[in-house]
This record gives structure tokens, sequence and C-alpha cells, in this order.
């Protein structure tokens, strides 16, 4: 089959790809392996909800409707919301069409699927971060009488095994999890190492109304201090609760959890944690702090002080006078280990030389290095703060889209017609 | 507030007596160059009398190549006569904790200096806890090293209280000895 653009993915990122490429008169096709929303229907937790508030999902040609603008949607909202959106955009969509070999093939690419090859000028792989949930090495070390479980294997407490667990990782991830399996009535550690934390509620607004109103979510990929380490950041300390509630250590500590520094090694079946939790709880208060004051400027500067609530800070991280520095495995009743030490993207199908050696797609604000027509969405800060939110997949879709059809305009000289006659 | 409009040209340059220049060029090339980043750093001891020892440190490995101080450094070290020695020289505990101060410290004058943050004083005193049972195998319970580890800085520098608690967080962050101490580290002791 030949078509000008192969977009792999149907999340947010892809579907606003594909209502971008119809809007200019690409043609295109958009393959995905499941169904729309795959991800959050089958490899991601019963309890989890979007981190940003309904308002916050603006898509192009659609956007939140309900009347409640601050909630956070469940997992089978989102699921119903991007259904809805799949809708709005009708793309040309293939599903349960899993991409199996992308490659380089006479001037564009040849794409392998179970349901057939495409040959095309240009690819969009819009098939995220959060494909695979990283494991460090050590976790191979530990007894075998403890099970070890990731994000994407996880649904809900009753289903681990009798027992206490330790939750590795104070993400959003780690922090959700062990935050509900101790409220499951289980006893839970968590080990902390570098984190974000931030409140859910800052002077009577969302976070994401801060960062939105700010600015900060717009900032640009070329504008940014250091680039890397802000596309490495792990997410923000947040659950997207009714009541609203922070998941930070304090808000953990006061539900029980018992907070113990970063997984460190294995040796003799005992897990060696780190002396280190109290710089990085340190470096979190810090970090947070400014944050806050960046925001605490911006009102002031808009004039705005008199109609949010007034400026406050939170209470710093407390951390226990002389936090364990190992945990005996054997004696200890943790039966269950949860990974929640971040994802990482599969790129196993990709046979075009574009990756560095941390397995990373090499790309400038998505435009892939060394491979013209190849085009990557969807990931943190990819053009934007805000790329990886489903209220980023809009803008970056446009620029991208821009791009591509500029790219497909250059070489449609010595290639067949790849505008569609609209 | 005078500080607030003063001109950004009125301000002497920051100057801790750290080449940040040369350390982001670093930065930089050990990215092209990775293999240029493996160091091997060494020390030789000779046992005198007892438990006084003395220490040489002279050549490394780096850059792709041996390295060697202008000249050797020698370390005494021996225990003090409460533990019936003849307190020839620090005791090896000491200085690891020397080495933790200078450490964290050249951490804060290379943060300050990044941050263009100058500074007019910097000054720490650390303190050990140590159980002695550990060492002396009374108690199988007790360990031999450190209970914990204080460190409390003094610093007078051109910046706020909270910007002076960020550059010393961050000197944590990047210091080898903070995480040669925080963290485990595989030892292989043999006897050639």
């Amino acid at each position: 089959m030949r078509t000008t653009a192969v977009v792999i993915g149907a999340g947010q990122a892809g579907l606003a790809m594909s209502w971008w490429l119809t809007r200019r008169g690409v043609e295109h096709v958009v393959l995905e392996r499941g169904e729309v929303a795959n991800t959050w229907r089958r490899e991601r937790w019963d309890s989890l909800t979007l981190l940003t508030p309904n308002w916050q999902s603006r898509l192009p040609g659609f956007g939140y409707e309900g009347d409640q603008p601050e909630g956070f949607r469940t997992r089978d909202e989102t699921i119903a919301f991007l259904d809805a959106y799949a809708q709005r955009v009708a793309p040309p969509l293939r599903r349960d069409c899993e991409v199996t070999s992308v490659r380089a093939r006479g001037g564009g690419y040849q794409v392998e699927s179970t349901a057939g090859t495409w040959q095309c000028c240009a690819v969009v792989i819009a098939t995220g971060a959060f494909n695979i949930a990283r494991v460090p090495d050590l976790a191979r070390a530990l007894p075998p009488h403890v099970t070890q479980v990731t994000p994407t294997q996880y649904r809900n407490p009753a289903a681990l095994p009798q027992g206490s667990v330790l939750v590795v990782g104070a993400a959003a991830t780690g922090a959700q999890l062990a935050d509900e399996i101790q409220r499951s009535g289980r006893e839970v550690t968590l080990a902390v190492g570098e984190h974000v934390r931030a409140p859910r509620t800052y002077r009577g607004r969302d976070i994401q109304w801060w960062m939105d109103a700010t600015g900060l979510n717009d900032e640009s990929f070329d504008q940014v201090e250091n680039l890397t380490r802000a596309r490495n950041l792990p997410s923000f300390q947040l659950a997207g609760y009714p009541d609203r509630r922070d998941i930070d250590l304090n808000a953990l500590r006061g539900s029980g959890v018992r907070i113990v520094g970063r997984v460190a090694g294995v040796r003799d079946g005992k897990l060696q944690l780190s002396g280190s939790l109290r710089n990085v709880c340190a470096l979190a208060d810090l970090k947070m702090n400014r944050l806050l004051n960046t925001f605490d400027q911006w009102a002031t500067e808009r004039g705005v002080d008199n109609e949010i609530g007034p400026v406050h800070r939170f209470a710093p991280t407390q951390v226990d006078a002389a936090p364990p520095l190992s945990i005996d495995l054997a004696k200890s009743d943790i039966r269950t280990v949860l990974w929640a030490t971040g994802f990482r993207a599969d790129y196993t199908w990709l046979d075009v030389p574009v990756l560095d050696n941390k397995g990373n797609v090499v790309h400038e604000g998505g435009v892939v290095m060394g491979a013209p027509g190849l085009y990557v969405l969807g990931l943190p800060f990819l053009r934007r703060r805000k790329s990886s939110l489903i209220d980023g997949a809009g803008d970056d879709a446009r620029d991208l889209s821009g791009h591509l059809v500029a790219y497909i305009g250059e070489r449609r000289p010595q290639s067949e017609p790849v505008l569609a006659e609209r | 507030m005078t500080t607030a409009t003063a001109k950004a040209t009125d301000k002497p340059a920051v100057d801790n007596g750290v080449n940040v220049e040369a350390l982001f060029g670093a930065q930089a090339a050990l990215k092209q160059a990775p293999q240029a980043a493996q160091f091997k750093w060494r020390a030789s001891v000779k046992w005198v009398k007892g438990t006084f020892s003395r220490s040489t440190i002279e050549t490394f490995y780096g850059l792709g190549e041996e390295q060697k101080h202008k000249k050797p450094y020698t370390f005494e070290a021996d225990h003090p006569e409460v533990f019936a020695s003849e307190d020839n020289g620090a005791t090896p505990v000491e200085i690891v904790l020397a080495g933790l101060a200078s450490c964290l410290t050249a951490g804060v004058a290379a943060v300050a200096q990044a941050r263009k943050v100058q500074l007019r004083s910097v000054s720490a005193t650390l303190e050990a806890g140590m159980d002695i049972r550990g060492i002396l195998g009374v108690d199988e319970d007790v360990r031999n090293g450190f209970e914990g580890i204080k460190v409390t800085y003094k610093i007078d520098a051109d910046a706020s209280p909270e910007d002076i608690k960020a550059i010393v967080a961050q000197s944590q962050k990047r210091s080898a000895v903070y995480d040669i101490i925080t963290n485990p580290t595989n030892v292989t002791v043999e006897v050639a």
C-alpha cells in the first residue's frame, strides 16, 4: 500500500496529528496496535486518573464541555474522552495493527505491520514515552520469595500478594501507588531518590492553572536552560483525586507510609538504602519554593494578587532523624517490590539508526535528526513543557504537520503527487 | 533597596577561584569522548609501626593517560592515646571526614561560581557518631562505621539564605565523597 504519511499510535498525539494532516490535505493512515487509548485501557492501574484538570485537555477541534472543569478524569472517563475525540477527528484508522518494522526505503519509508506493508514519504511516531516500565539491574539480585511488579502490571492493592509492600520511586506513579496501597490497609515503605515535590493546589488555584497562566507550560524547547535535564525530570508528585489531596512525602508519612532512601544495592539478601534522603528532600523543597516564587512574582506583576488566595509556604519535608540504611528482606514482611522507577519508550520495531546510546530518538523539537521525513510526537518537552500532556498534543502536531508538509512539498517534483486533492 | 537598583555593570565579576568555563568545557568535551572520563584514583600505604601508617598519593589515570600530581602528598594516620596508640597522626575515620569536608567545600565554591554568587567565607564543622563496640567486636549488632555524620556550614556570600542552602544541596548532589559515603561500593581486597 502507498500513502503519504503513516502515523503510528492513536492516543492524543496521533489523533491530533491526524486532525492536522487532514486539515492540511495530507493523505495518511493512523496505525494502532490495539484500540484508541490502548495504554489507558490495558497497561495502567484501575484507580489512575489524569493529573491535569478537565479544562486542560484542549485538543484541536475538541475540548471539555462538561460542568466540572476543575475535576480530574478517571481512567474510564479518559478512555471515553479519547474515543469521543477519535470520533470527532474520524482518522483513517487501522485498529489491531501492530507495526513490526519501519525502515528507510526508496527515499521514504517502508512500514511493516500485522495488517500489511505501507510505502510512504513521512512517518510520525506517536507511540509515547511511557511504553515499558524501567526496572533497575539490581532487581535481579532480589531473593525469589519477593514478588516484583511494575506499574504496567499492577492493577489494585487486592491483586498483590499478602504482606507489606516496598514501592521504589516517588514520582507521580510511586507516590500514588504508595498512597493507595497504604490506604488499603497494607504496610508500605517508599524508597525515595530525587523527586519533584508540587502541591495540587496553591493559593486556591490548581498547580496546572499556574503552569498554564504563567506560560511555563508553553516554554519552548529552544529557550529552556538545560533541555536534557528538563526532558528527564521526574513527574510532579501529584494525584488527581476528587478531594484534591496532596500526596507529597509529608502527606504519605501522615497516612503511615515509611519513607526511606533510594535503593542503592542488594547484598546478602538485604536491600541497601542510600543515606542521601535528607538532601533529596531538601532539594525538592528548595525547587518547589523556587517554583512558587515564580508564581508569586507573576501574580504580582500581573496585579492579580487580590483575585487569588494569599501567599503561603508548605511545611518542609519531614525526615526521620535516622532513616534505615538497609532492609533485610528475609526478616521483614515485605513480599512485594513495586518498581515505580520510570518508563521508557519502546523502539524495538524502529529499524532506522536514529537512537542515541541511551535508546532515545535524537530529535530537534520532534524533527528526527538524520532521517528526513521522520517525526516523533508526545515525548516529554518535545517542543514545549506541555508536550507530553493531552493539552500539548495540538500545538506540537500543528508545528510538526507544518514541517511535514514543507518537507513533502520540497520532494514532490521527483515523486508521485503526495497531496490529496480535496 | 540600593542592591536592587544597582546596575549589573556596577557589580564586580564573581571570582571564587574556580574556573567554571574549563569545567563546562570538560562537560561538553566528555559528551563527545566518554572514554576520556574514565579515571583511576590511587593511594599506597606503608605500615610504620603499631597502628601508625603512612599513605602516599602521587599518580592517577585520566583523560586517556597517566597523570601525576605536582608532588607526592603523604598522609600519616594513627590512633589516639585513649586507644593505647601513640597518636602519630589523625585517625583514619577522621581522614574520611576531612575528605567529605573538602569535597563538599570544593563543590560549594564551584556551584557558587556557576551561579555567579561571590563567596566571602566558607567554613564547616563535621561530627560523626560511632559506637566503638562494633570495631572492638563487643556486639555483633553494632556496625563498625559511623552512625551518622553531621556537617554544619557557615557561609558568608552575596546571596539569600535560600540560595545558599540551594548551593550546599547541589554540592551534595554532585559530590563524589558524599556519594561514596551514602551509597554502597564494592571493595575487593587481595593479597598479592
